[in-house]
């Protein structure tokens, strides 16, 4: 692959760790709060559509982008509303939410547009365009950091410049203002807050309110920036992954940053290459070495071994069938499903904990209750 | 003692809660421009206004038997199984190896080895889920969502790659042999006015059985014993010697095998081989269906037959009315997970006082029966 | 007496929670500049009222005046406003923040943090010096001793110059050492003028350092009284509202056979922390060793260990000279049980009950593989479960006895006696029992130890952990002393005192006990 090639899949990478980065901070917000959050898939696509329906019928982005945030922020409150003021269970209403998100969003899309439950294609000013920042055309000759300039860093829609300012401004936010402080603080111990004489139902509905905010505008993107206009269920699972990166960054802004990149960039990967023909022997090695490294990784219970090996056994089933197929010195193909199910994969390794174990915010899916 | 009679907490509250959702999603019919009354008439009328439309409502209600039981089954282990999508999937490939493999000579042997092979299927794709959260402390409700794309990227690659038909384009698998046809309601009792196309099956006997055997399980088994337990609290459980591990470990198996179940039904019994996405979102109705039924099995049969009905008449609803998309399903779906669920206490709470005012005057008849009946018994 | 107003004064508080009526009608009056102290019994409706006070709850009738104004407190920002400061008994901290970040929480002067950080690393040092309360500002409070912590509470509301400072049960996690340097600092503030109320059950320190005491009963404030004027014994009467014996009758100990021995027992932790640090001791049958100490010095991992509950890293256990396998690989809970092992945890409420479980179900719980609760290998037998709790229950006096009843309906008291029920009842050879009468009212505590007593005197062996100095020195034959994870030293209780014992919680080695 050429230089040009690497640039374009590292482009399309930062385009696409954006939503996931928005998710991700607006997760932290909430999180950091104590809040769980598993709606921010819902609230994603609530977010898209409404932003994409109304950056249709008026013409301006920007409406829809304040439309798209305003639909997340709603639902947001309603994650509040059950979570905070009544106390129920966080895992439950986020799951409420995202189904709420998957069903309004289509039958609306369906009322207002008639055309199978997706919004019109957007064009002109209902879209957020690529941006040329200063100077890349000049520079584009210059070798390696030209390109790099124009092609990388330059040239994304105006979101992806607001989400990534976001990371560093969370970072103040969160360590160096009162705000921060108390609310990590409501996150670890809301009693503390409490006594302390400061509401903890406030600051997590402040928590809350940002997460709307932040997932609104990573839904506004996927459908006005990303892609030009609504579909069905185009969340994709994004903000699960988000989630999980925000596990991953064991909830600091920095490192959701990388994490989301490391997401964006597998998506990336997994868009360009479709079926990836390669050598049979790389596959096979590549294979047992995940399978020997699991055998390793269970050896130190019976129930481990039980299931590592099993793992493990299909893996050696596969190679089997590569070997059987087309023989070592052949080409094997890896089937596009896979490339598609990677991220959700690396996820799950991801949780497993086998790249650091992390420690969520203490009071974090604890509705507060006063004790005296 | 309690704050409120034991009736009002299984049976009156998520009746509100129930009617509260379906209120909303009046309002939300309202919004499209239909009338909520006239929608909820057709919805009626299509779910068991006829022989035609009970088939289809205990039809769809078998699927939510198995999966609703799923999820009730892994709360009592306050775990919360949100991949009943993936493992009814796995469960689909479960019968369709089991029947293609092997041509069995009758529909009850063929019956008896795929529920074996949907129940193992389903649990095993409930098994890593279920080790990482057991060993490795990983969310359950993200690992099994992950599951749950895994499980459909893994069967688009099969159906499109292994199973298809040489020469056919669709991507799905060959019909299950004659003999293996499952006796449907038409077969068995065809004076009911049974058609012949009907999908309800045998399969719905099957989960009144799941029904049974997990009451049996939860409240009559040293299994079910345990699993209550250490739902209720973890050290406690581990103070009495209860090995977490291998709760969690059993429950999600036996939570991902009734899942898997649910292909007993949809695979094998309607649509007789194998299709892309034979679940259509039944794994995530279970959750619905588990939350409104309070986990009890007997709650879940009625909220998956309500839930039956919901589907069945939906459907109707979108035939008639064409304004109201079938998603209008998904939105009821959701709002009655907020409010028997999430919103729990939005109508507990006014009923607790409710209770209380109505229980403070006859103070003296409310505390009395109780240790009376022991006083009784001595 | 000058005509000065009382610092606090409350008139005609009530408050009631559904049915239970926690206080009823109290007026009190706290003259500025004193430490006022309140005792009562567990669910005396202490705690309800400071939380009154504190804004926390808010009181169904009655006034409060701070400093002769009527000053009506709806929320603890209105407290602090009036200047009253609360040290909960279980503390208020953010344990992964630092201190000066603890202290400043909620009392920031503006919205950048770096200035109000200054200034309270500052005003700490000032107040270190004046009154003894030294912690580094920079560390974080999960490092800190619970002495330190405590330290952090009170200099948290220092810093919001509360002129009126609550302490809820203060001592009940410090070393007698820790707890006298707490009375002194609190002896300074109230040289400075401050207003102190301290909520304690201790006679004692009642006795050593406040100036007016009130007494609790069944949310009515029953009397109130100079310290100088009354005494332990006429205060213990005005809680209970009848004459208490203060002592456990016992008779002289005729100790058997080793049945417990511990070598060298050893406990890291899941965060790598090393609990137990080589751990040994012997009890023999008919002997109850007491472990004394302040909680978190490894006591409870000891229980748990014991208890099948956690695995030990090293060490060996024998019973009746029989090992017991501590890895935690072919051992749990139900093994112990099954040689005869018998577990009163620390904390009934998280660890020996199920809350919502009915009171049959928890009969059986830990005992449920009992093959006399079983119809066959799968099926329980319900109906003899429910029989046996009915029996249990009858003789262990638990009130209500209702076999239906679940957990969380039961009182402190008669929760604890399900336990004691259940563990006892099957005549184990060793009984395992933690803080025994935590939270339980003192006439459930008499029947407890007499039930452990009773269980040595027929011979068995009995682990004693407690927090409770009276407690250990009452019903043990032999105190033992544990700090950071090490058997201090053994006593036998008629050879010691608080005093001694207190040193060697606070890790002071054998001062004495070479001679």
């Amino acid at each position: 692959m050429d230089f040009l090639g690497i640039l374009q899949i590292l482009d399309s990478t930062v385009r696409l760790a954006t939503p996931l980065l928005l998710a991700c901070l607006a997760g932290l917000y909430s999180e950091r709060a104590g809040i769980f959050d598993i709606g921010l898939e819902g609230k994603m696509l609530a977010a898209a559509f409404f932003s994409a329906a109304i950056a249709y019928t008026t013409g301006s982005v920007w409406l829809g982008l304040l439309a798209g945030i305003a639909a997340s922020v709603m639902l947001s409150l309603l994650h509040g509303l059950a979570s905070i003021t009544y106390r129920g269970n966080q895992l439950i209403s986020g799951v409420a939410i995202n189904f709420l998100a998957a069903g309004v969003t289509v039958v609306v899309a369906q009322t207002w547009f008639s055309i199978g439950g997706r919004t019109p294609a957007l064009t002109g000013g209902a879209r957020f365009y690529e941006i040329t920042l200063p100077g890349a055309e000049a520079l584009s000759g210059v070798p390696v950091l030209g390109p790099i300039y124009a092609e990388l860093i330059s040239g994304h829609s105006i979101l992806v410049y607001v989400a990534l300012a976001i990371v560093p401004l969370t970072w103040w936010v969160l360590f160096r203002t009162r705000f921060g402080l108390r609310l990590r603080a409501v996150g670890e111990n809301p009693a503390a807050v409490d006594t302390a004489g400061v509401s903890v139902v406030g600051m997590r509905y402040a928590a809350v309110v940002i997460c709307g905010v932040l997932c609104g505008l990573a839904g506004a993107y996927l459908a006005t920036g990303l892609s030009a206009g609504f579909v069905k269920d185009m969340s994709a699972g994004r903000g699960f992954i988000a989630l999980a990166a925000l596990i991953f960054a064991k909830w600091r802004p920095w490192y959701a940053l990388y994490a989301c990149l490391l997401f964006g960039f597998l998506d990336a990967a997994g868009s360009r290459f479709q079926n990836i023909e390669t050598s049979a022997m790389l596959v096979v090695i590549l294979l047992g070495a995940v399978a020997a490294g699991l055998v390793w990784a269970g050896r130190k219970s019976r129930l481990d071994m039980a299931v590592m090996g099993g793992i493990a056994a299909l893996l050696i089933g596969v190679i089997a069938l590569v070997l059987g197929g087309v023989g070592l010195t052949g080409t094997a193909t890896i089937p596009v499903q896979f490339m598609q199910a990677l991220p959700y994969i690396l996820t799950v390794v991801i949780l497993a904990g086998f790249v650091g174990k992390a420690i969520p915010p203490r009071a974090g899916g604890e509705p507060y209750v006063k004790e005296r | 003692m309690g704050k409120m009679p034991k009736w009002a907490d299984i049976i009156l509250i998520p009746l509100i809660s129930v009617l509260l959702a379906l209120i909303v999603s009046g309002l939300v019919v309202l919004y499209i421009g239909e009338n909520p009354l006239e929608a909820m008439a057709i919805m009626v009328r299509g779910a068991v206004g006829s022989a035609y439309g009970w088939g289809y409502t205990l039809y769809y209600a078998t699927n939510f038997i198995f999966t609703g039981l799923a999820v009730a089954v892994a709360f009592h282990a306050k775990l919360f199984n949100i991949g009943g999508e993936g493992q009814a999937a796995l469960g689909g490939l479960g019968v369709a190896i089991v029947c293609l493999t092997i041509p069995w000579p009758h529909w009850s042997i063929a019956l008896i080895a795929a529920t074996g092979g949907a129940a193992i299927f389903g649990a095993l794709w409930a098994l890593i889920p279920a080790w990482l959260q057991a060993r490795r402390d990983s969310h359950i409700v993200i690992t099994t969502i992950m599951f749950n794309y895994i499980a459909s990227a893994l069967l688009v690659y099969l159906l499109v790659n292994v199973f298809r038909v040489p020469g056919s384009m669709a991507p799905e698998t060959a019909r299950f042999a004659e003999q293996m046809h499952l006796p449907s309601a038409f077969d068995i009792v065809p004076w009911l006015g049974f058609r012949a196309s009907t999908p309800l099956n045998i399969a719905f006997l099957l989960a009144l059985v799941a029904c049974v055997g997990v009451w049996v399980l939860i409240w009559r088994t040293r299994l079910g014993y345990e699993i209550r337990a250490y739902g209720h609290s973890q050290t406690a459980a581990v103070y009495a010697g209860i090995n977490p591990v291998r709760i969690v470990m059993i429950t999600m198996l036996i939570s991902g095998g009734l899942s898997g179940l649910m292909a007993i039904n949809a695979v094998m019994g309607e649509a007789e081989r194998l299709v892309i996405d034979n679940v259509q979102g039944a794994g995530f109705v279970g959750i619905a269906v588990a939350l409104m039924g309070r986990s009890h099995p007997v709650g879940v049969f009625l909220a998956a037959l309500l839930f039956g009905a919901l589907y069945q008449g939906g459907a109707e609803l979108e035939f008639e009315m064409p304004a109201v998309s079938r998603e209008m399903i998904v939105v009821i779906q959701a709002l009655v997970i907020l409010f028997t669920g999430a919103l729990d206490n939005l109508v507990r709470m006014p009923m607790e006082s409710l209770f209380l005012s109505l229980r403070r005057r006859p103070e003296a008849a409310a505390a009395g029966p109780v240790p009376k009946r022991t006083d009784a018994g001595e | 007496m000058t005509q000065i107003a009382p610092a606090i004064e409350l008139k005609g508080i009530s408050k009631s929670f559904g049915p239970v009526q926690a206080n009823k009608d109290i007026s009190l009056s706290i003259q500025p500049g004193t430490i006022h102290g309140i005792v009562g019994e567990n669910g005396a409706g202490k705690s309800t009222l400071m939380s009154i006070l504190y804004g926390f709850y808010k009181a169904d009738a009655g006034e409060v005046f701070i400093n002769g104004t009527l000053t009506p407190i709806p929320d603890s920002q209105a407290a602090i406003r009036a200047g009253i400061g609360m040290v909960h008994q279980h503390f208020k901290l953010v344990e992964n923040f630092t201190v000066v970040e603890n202290v400043i929480l909620g009392a920031e002067d503006g919205a950048m943090l770096q200035p109000s950080i200054a200034k309270a690393r500052k005003l700490l040092t000032e107040l270190a010096t004046e009154y003894g309360l030294d912690v580094n500002p920079d560390a974080i409070v999960e490092d800190l001793s619970v002495g330190h912590q405590q330290r952090v509470e009170i200099l948290k509301q220092l810093y919001r110059q509360a002129d009126i400072l609550i302490l809820d049960e203060p001592t009940g996690v410090l070393t007698p050492a820790e707890a006298d340097q707490l009375f002194r600092i609190l002896g300074r503030l109230k040289d400075e003028g401050k207003t102190i109320v301290l909520i304690t059950h201790k006679l004692r320190e009642i006795m050593d350092v406040t100036d007016t005491v009130s007494v609790m009963r069944r949310g009515e404030m029953t009397a109130t009284v100079k310290t100088s004027e009354t005494s332990p014994a006429g205060l213990a009467e005005l809680m209970v509202g009848r004459k208490v014996l203060l002592e456990v009758n016992k008779q002289p100990v005729t100790p058997g056979p080793v049945v417990l021995e511990v070598s060298d027992l050893k406990v890291v932790d899941h965060a790598g922390v090393e609990r137990l640090k080589g751990v040994s001791f012997s009890i023999r049958a008919g002997e109850i060793l007491g472990i004394a100490g302040v909680a978190g010095n490894g006591q409870s991992e000891l229980l748990e260990v014991l208890g099948g509950m956690r695995a030990a890293t090293s060490g060996r256990v024998t019973l009746h000279g029989d090992p017991i396998d501590l890895t935690g690989q072919s051992s749990d809970g139900q093994s112990r049980r099954a040689r005869g092992i018998a577990h009163v945890p620390e904390d009934r409420q998280a660890e020996g009950l199920i809350m919502p479980y009915e009171a049959w179900e928890n009969v059986a719980f830990g005992y449920h593989h009992d093959p006399k609760y079983q119809i066959n290998a799968i099926l329980m037998n319900n109906a003899a479960i429910k029989a046996d709790c009915a029996d249990k229950m009858a003789r262990y006096d638990v009130r209500p006895p209702n076999p239906r009843l679940p957990a969380r309906n039961f009182s402190g008291g008669n929760q604890q006696k399900i336990v004691v029920a259940r563990e006892m009842d099957r005549n184990p050879d060793l009984l395992l029992v933690g803080q025994p009468t935590r939270g339980v009212d003192i006439g459930a505590i008499e029947f407890i130890h007499e039930q452990i007593i009773a269980l040595r005197d027929a011979g068995k062996a009995v682990l004693l952990v407690s927090v409770e100095l009276d407690e250990i020195l009452g019903l043990s034959d032999r105190v033992a002393v544990m700090f950071d994870g090490h058997i201090m030293g053994e006593r036998l209780p008629d050879e010691t005192d608080e005093k001694e014992l207190g040193l060697l919680m606070a890790g002071m080695s054998e001062t004495k006990g070479a001679a």
